[in-house]
């Protein structure tokens, strides 16, 4: 196979905008998904089977045929978990990633978010520590990335964001009937609440319509295409230019090194199995938090006995996502108007600043729910099931409102992927063996998260609430994964340095969440998206030729 | 996977259409697995699943979820997706007949409502894992998509109040006036 100058590893939200910013630049690049790749046509509105409720499986991978994982509980003991379980953790495994059925938030971080340790110390026991990059460095690609990708929403109505330069292409979808009695009510409790930034058109934009505003959304591909992720975006450019080709359903064995330590490119598995090799001058891995760990995990050599850019045993630490809290209200007026997307409206008045709390979170209003979302969101004293479930099903299916919010986690370095001694997946590779928990501040906040969304819905009215702060016994990190190949300076307390070059192999390269050392309190995907553009920004400019030197 | 028994489909459509007033007893007539047989399930355990399904989801105005496909959404997937759970299901139905044997000295189809009512009582705290997983499955074949054999004719989004088919695009602000849309 010809030799390219780029192998990147991973085609989601990061890894389809690496491919489109090198090709564009000149370089050649063959983009590895382990997915298919799937359009609009296979929205397929199927409430039981999507990436949200995944009872029937993921639509969107991976298969729950040899795909296992192991989830270490808090006792100690291995469980085999299916793509499908909750505890798995799943993120999508098909061209675009998360961004093909995400329910497209849009966020920036906040200036403190990159600064954790500094405006918080790090709780005992913590891994809490600042990135070696700000959100001023971030800033011109979080813009490129707002209008490459496309968001629509409006910033206006709060003061609680970062300094930006341009306001977002789009404007916010209009705003639906829970925005309407949510807005008043926040304002009555002096809060800040504004249109929630979405990766979706609201006017045609890049080439495609608006949002047709349907009930299956967040979890399903877009039927009209107005959502907006890598798959629809960036790598259709990337294939225009010419330098790019994807490859679908390989699933990358390995990274390979020579006897000097650099990478020679990747070994991987073809959609018929076949063992192949792609020689490049530099690999990029963009596999998402814990896949990404598990291949360098998997990289193993004479010279990396431990995995490739493990030399301190940090690869696969610090993993984090996000702890959902909230609250339900029920209300004595219909609230549902079957208008998608349905999250509309947020606050991030409590994201920072609250005394005795490391951070905290956005909290906004989910997003449109079918009814199989419903029937374990009912009020407390709801039964479980018989006739009373169901006329609760009836009566509070369109009269209630669910706030929630992603907590910003507080990461420990017990919080891992590492590989598992025996469970191995359809291609014979060691799967990823997740345990540990972030540290246990992470429920306080949560709680207090809780409370306030259960405060903001009875000022909007709701005769009943139901508050949602579990403790979950395992890292919540799913499709907002991230930390486990951290950015920093030092080389051995972090995996890559704030380029996103592995501090061992100058030629090997993650740019995807992994490298995020906090996670914010919001959802992750713009974010991922920047630091793909600020990472790729910096490999073009130090591009000479066929080499790579730093 | 998804597209098995499209015709399928068509025929317990006319069933339900020719025979909706038949009462709870439909529930069973309405099986048209291949063969006219379930796929997984015996006849007799289908009945007992019935049962529970209906304690689960009871009739009243609306379908009950035996009524409204409910079956034929967990036989179906008993021999695909979950398939790990036919042992489970297997097991759980024999307690679950063994139980009502125990205490009320008959067969749980025998029971009156209110017997089979605390026979699944019962079972929701000494079989947990079993009754967890048939409510689940319940409330998914009655609440999820048609399209799996369940919630037959959308009828428990009518029940809801929600179109069906639904009203998109721009029909949707020109229909509901006074939104604030």
């Amino acid at each position: 196979m010809k030799r390219v100058n780029v192998v990147v590893v991973g085609a989601g939200a990061a890894g389809g905008i690496v491919a489109k910013e090198l090709s564009v630049a000149g370089l050649s690049v063959v983009l590895l998904e382990r997915g298919k790749w799937y359009t609009a046509n296979d929205c397929r509105k199927d409430d039981l089977r999507n990436q949200r409720t995944t009872v029937l499986g993921n639509a969107f991978g991976p298969e729950d045929e040899g795909n296992p994982r192991v989830w270490v509980d808090a006792r100690g003991e291995g469980h085999t978990v299916l793509p499908s379980e909750g505890a798995y953790q799943n993120d999508a495994a098909c061209v675009g990633g998360g961004t093909l059925s995400y329910g497209a938030q849009a966020w920036r971080y906040l200036p403190q978010d990159f600064r954790m340790r500094s405006t918080y110390g790090a709780p005992a026991g913590s891994s809490l520590e600042d990135w070696p990059i700000s959100y001023d460095d971030l800033e011109p690609f979080y813009e490129k990335a707002e209008y490459e990708i496309g968001i629509s929403g409006d910033y206006s109505g709060t003061p609680f964001h970062g300094p930006r330069k341009r306001p977002l292409p789009m404007p916010p979808l209009p705003p639906g009937r829970e925005f309407g009695i949510l807005e008043p009510a926040a304002k009555r409790l002096g809060l800040h609440p504004f249109h929630i930034p979405m990766a979706r058109n609201s006017v045609p934009y890049n080439g495609r319509g608006p949002c047709m505003r349907c009930r299956w959304c967040v979890g399903f591909a877009c039927e009209v295409d107005a959502k907006n992720g890598s798959q629809n975006t960036v790598i259709p450019i990337a294939l225009l230019t010419g330098n790019c080709e994807v490859r679908t359903e390989c699933m990358v064995k390995e990274i390979l090194t020579d006897e000097r330590g650099r990478a020679r490119g990747v070994a991987y598995f073809d959609e018929r199995g076949h063992l192949q090799q792609q020689l490049s001058d530099l690999v990029i891995v963009s596999g998402c938090a814990t896949e990404t760990a598990r291949l360098l995990l998997n990289s193993r050599s004479r010279l990396f006995p431990g995995g490739l850019g493990n030399r301190y045993d940090q690869v696969g630490r610090n993993l984090q996502g996000h702890h959902y809290t909230g609250a339900v209200g029920y209300f004595d007026f219909e609230t549902y108007d079957d208008v998608g997307p349905g999250a509309t409206i947020a606050i991030s008045d409590y994201n920072h600043g609250t005394p005795g709390l490391c951070g905290g979170g956005m909290l906004a209003n989910e997003f449109i729910r079918l009814p199989i979302h419903m029937v374990d969101r009912l009020p407390a004293n709801t039964p479980r099931w018989g006739l009373g479930h169901k006329q609760g099903m009836r009566a509070w299916h369109k009269r209630s409102i669910q706030i929630f919010g992603p907590t910003q986690q507080i990461p420990t370095a017990e919080g891992r992927v590492t590989l598992d001694p025996s469970v191995k997946d359809k291609w014979g590779l060691p799967v990823a063996r997740v345990s540990g928990n972030v540290h246990p501040h992470t429920f306080e906040i949560g709680e207090v998260q809780a409370r306030r969304a259960e405060a903001w819905l009875k000022e909007a009215g709701a005769i009943h609430t139901s508050v949602m702060a579990g403790k979950p016994e395992l890292v919540s990190a799913g499709q907002h994964q991230a930390g486990t190949c951290r950015m920093g300076n030092d080389p051995k307390a972090s995996v890559v340095n704030s380029n996103c070059q592995i501090h061992d192999v100058d030629n090997v390269f993650v740019i995807d969440s992994s490298v995020h050392v906090t996670n914010g309190g919001f959802n992750p995907a713009l974010t991922i998206m920047a630091i793909a553009y600020f990472a790729s920004d910096a490999l073009v400019k130090n591009w000479k030729g066929t080499g790579f030197r730093s | 996977m998804l597209l098995h028994g499209k015709a399928g489909l068509l025929t317990r459509r006319q069933v339900v259409a020719a025979g909706a007033l038949g009462g709870a007893g439909l529930a069973i007539g309405c099986a048209t697995g291949k063969r006219g047989t379930w796929e997984f399930l015996s006849q007799g355990q289908a009945q007992t699943l019935a049962t529970i399904c209906d304690q689960i989801v009871p009739a009243d105005e609306f379908p009950s979820a035996s009524q409204a496909g409910v079956l034929n959404y967990i036989d179906r997937q008993l021999i695909r997706h979950y398939r790990r759970h036919q042992d489970v299901y297997r097991d759980g139905l024999e307690k679950t007949q063994a139980m009502s044997r125990t205490r009320f000295g008959q067969n749980l189809n025998s029971l009156s409502e209110q017997q089979q009512f605390e026979i699944v009582s019962d079972l929701s705290q000494q079989e947990r894992h079993f009754f967890e997983l048939v409510r689940s499955h319940t409330l998914e074949g009655y609440y999820g998509s048609p399209r799996h054999g369940g919630n037959r004719d959308a009828v428990s989004w009518r029940m809801l109040g929600l179109d069906e088919p639904p009203v998109l695009g721009r029909a949707q602000y020109n229909l509901k006036r006074g939104s604030p849309s």
